[in-house]
């Protein structure tokens, strides 16, 4: 923790030196930060590291989660290879000058997207498509028999300090006039050791993370989720503003994984698909999607058949929810507003055209 | 001046003519040359300033951050869960950060003393007849400074505090109970009625109430601090020479009396630079503070940073906050350091 702790201090430096590293850096119509990343060849990803579904370490001592895979779709894309990544935990206090410092070329760390967070007055970044659209939850101990944010009233509540959660904790309370304590740590694992360890009658933070992080719980099925849902959280990953050309391959890297869902190609038939829109000239969509016809590939500084790469590294994005949080994992989410938008979900890619 | 006989019969013309013959040129003058070392320095300088901040102003330019102070006046939209002065939601972020530079304030002030009673005490341990003491002394020193701080406040919250019993289950003693969420005692209450500890809705509550997060903070940055001070002290008091004791115990003095009345007294010069380096470390540790959830200045800061954006500001707060902070200490000390050097002979 130390070493975390020194680690946030030397991002908020370097935020602060920033700049004093990055100089002459005029934009022009080359990505820098893709010359970089292809010249350096890996990517350099910051993630949560610690959050089971969404990024962790697994028993093999890699990185998995859904979080995890947008980094490997990413390094496919644009090196070809999903192993192509360097991980780097990150607090949420030290994400955003993480990635402003450019320590990190890619943020993909359950964040919630906000204004203030993508304004170029406020932190500056520039996000991506919302790869997990989550709301606010709290859990409480069964035992405790709380069933509402009112049984939470003059009692202590467990949060991460530098969340949205922290504040829409604050506002939900303020409006139904609720008092309360919010004990705030630096990290995920402090406040949900002083949870764990009683200090806290709740601790609140994202469903989905409350849900990962009960999994690790000695005793998950002492624990229960309230009802409420405090806030609307889409999850996104971000880079910064100062590079749009690599924001906007990133961006079309996550639309590339969502439209493959909607065009059935999947992580086990992508060759399939791409030698019958190869052999046949008539499906002109298929064609472009993967990159036989046309140059959206150059367009965005990518190869041609980029989305061909990402899905066949981790899989389309209905396979990469479902083998990180869906059924296929010890989450067992509901895929809910994560559906695609046939189905009735805000999982939506604008036309490859 | 120069050495010119005062019986000279020309003075005036003399004096040129008396001088090293021909003034020497300006780069070998010792009253030029200084001058222009440090003017040639001090320009570097500047312009190694000069070029950090230009480069610091374009570049938050062009990304869009250019220094702003707008964001202090706007609500900071988040709690404090224990502040001094008055603190809501709705109030700017310049009053949260107030709160947290009171809270590290206080943090400091009480581990100042702490640390210094429990670090004179032991150093003066080091010095008894007892063996058993004298050991424990040197354990406890060689234990606490050898472990680094942020374990040990991770030690003292989780490990010592936050088992504590919860509840009806506390530990209650009459008119004082400790309990997992704090230390809370009787005092006068509202309508300045003496009110005991009560337990409302499962929440214990009382008119003075000592947080565990505060408890935490204070017993780690006190027995840390302590350990180095009872050094400071040790050497302080092997400074003073041995004839001083054995003069002492001649007039009949005890251990204590002597180590009270002469030794420390004596001592003091040599403890005191000492003891500001010390308590200037526990001034800045106490920014460790965030580790077991008490919201001092730099976790404040923190919170503000990510809601802001504004990080360059929000670190030069910082830096400023926590440089006044040391610099006050560093002049009371050396205001103390005078005094004590005084009765030098």
């Amino acid at each position: 923790m130390l070493w975390n702790r020194t680690r946030s201090l030397g991002a908020s430096l370097l935020a602060a030196g920033l700049l004093a590293g990055c100089a002459g850096d005029d934009g022009g119509v080359q990505s820098q930060k893709l010359s970089t990343i292809t010249g350096r060849g890996k990517l350099v990803c910051g993630v949560e590291g610690k959050l089971p579904g969404f990024s962790f370490v697994g028993p093999d001592g890699k990185y998995l989660g859904l979080d995890v895979d947008v980094c490997k779709a990413v390094a496919a894309a644009v090196l070809g290879d999903p192993a192509k990544v360097e991980y780097r935990d990150l607090n949420s206090s030290e994400r955003f000058a993480a990635l402003a410092s450019g320590e990190v070329d890619l943020l993909s760390r359950n964040t919630t997207m906000t204004l203030s967070r993508d304004a170029a007055g406020g932190n500056g970044l520039s996000f991506a498509p919302t790869t997990f659209y989550d709301g606010q939850g709290v859990l409480v101990p069964v035992a405790s028999g709380i069933k509402d944010l009112k049984g939470l009233a003059g009692k202590p509540i467990c949060v991460e300090s530098g969340t949205t959660t922290e504040l829409n904790l604050a506002d939900r309370m303020r409006e139904q006039n609720i008092p309360y304590t919010p004990l705030k740590f630096q990290t995920s694992d402090q406040t949900f050791a002083a949870y764990l360890g009683d200090r806290c009658v709740a601790v609140t933070s994202d469903r989905s993370q409350l849900a990962g992080k009960r999994t690790s719980f000695p005793k998950p099925d002492a624990h229960t989720l309230l009802p409420v849902v405090m806030s609307k959280e889409p999850l996104t990953p971000a880079t910064t503003n100062g590079d749009p050309a690599w924001a906007d391959a990133v961006r079309w890297i996550v639309y590339g994984l969502m439209q493959a869902e909607e065009s059935g190609i999947t992580q086990a038939n992508v060759d399939a698909k791409l030698a019958e829109a190869k052999a046949n000239t008539n499906q002109a969509d298929l064609r472009r999607f993967l990159g036989v016809e046309g140059d959206f590939g150059k367009q965005l500084g990518l190869p041609p058949d980029f989305v061909v790469k990402a899905v066949k590294a981790v899989g389309n994005y209905g396979e990469i929810f479902d083998r990180n949080v869906g059924p296929a994992s010890a989450l067992k989410l509901d895929r809910g507003l994560n559906r695609q938008w046939k189905d009735g979900g805000l999982i939506y890619s604008p036309p490859f055209r | 001046m120069a050495p010119v006989p005062p019986a000279d019969p020309s003075p005036s013309p003399l004096s040129a003519a008396k001088l090293p013959a021909p003034k020497p040129p300006w780069w070998r003058d010792r009253r030029v040359v200084p001058w222009v070392v440090q003017a040639v320095v001090g320009l570097l300088v500047l312009l190694l300033i000069a070029f950090l901040l230009g480069n610091l102003i374009r570049n938050l330019t062009a990304a869009g951050l250019l220094l702003s102070w707008r964001w202090l006046q706007q609500p900071a939209g988040f709690d404090i869960s224990e502040s001094v002065i008055p603190f809501n939601a709705q109030l700017p972020y310049w009053r949260a950060l107030a709160a947290g530079l009171v809270n590290t304030i206080r943090a400091v002030l009480v581990g100042l003393v702490g640390a210094t009673l429990l670090g004179t005490l032991v150093g003066m341990a080091s010095f008894s007849h007892n063996g058993l003491l004298r050991r424990l002394a040197r354990v406890y020193v060689e234990v606490v400074r050898n472990i680094p701080l942020l374990l040990q406040l991770v030690f003292w919250y989780f490990v010592v505090f936050l088992t504590l019993p919860n509840g009806l289950a506390a530990i209650q003693l009459p008119g004082v109970v400790l309990a997992k969420s704090g230390l809370y005692v009787a005092g006068l209450g509202e309508g300045l009625r003496w009110m005991g500890p009560t337990l409302v809705n499962g929440v214990w509550q009382a008119p003075l109430r000592l947080s565990v997060e505060f408890g935490a903070l204070l017993t780690g940055l006190i027995v840390y601090s302590g350990a180095f001070i009872a050094e400071v002290v040790r050497g302080g008091i092997a400074a003073v020479p041995k004839g001083q004791w054995e003069a002492a115990s001649s007039l009949g003095l005890s251990w204590f009396a002597t180590l009270r009345r002469i030794v420390l007294p004596q001592s003091l010069r040599v403890i005191v630079p000492g003891l500001n380096t010390q308590y200037i470390s526990l001034a800045k540790n106490s920014s460790l503070a965030v580790a077991v959830g008490y919201t001092d200045l730099y976790s404040v800061a923190e919170t503000t940073l990510n809601q802001t954006g504004r990080a360059v500001e929000v670190i030069l707060v910082l830096l400023a906050a926590y440089l006044t902070l040391d610099l006050l200490i560093s002049a009371l000390m050396n205001g103390l350091n005078h005094l004590v050097q005084i009765r030098e002979r």
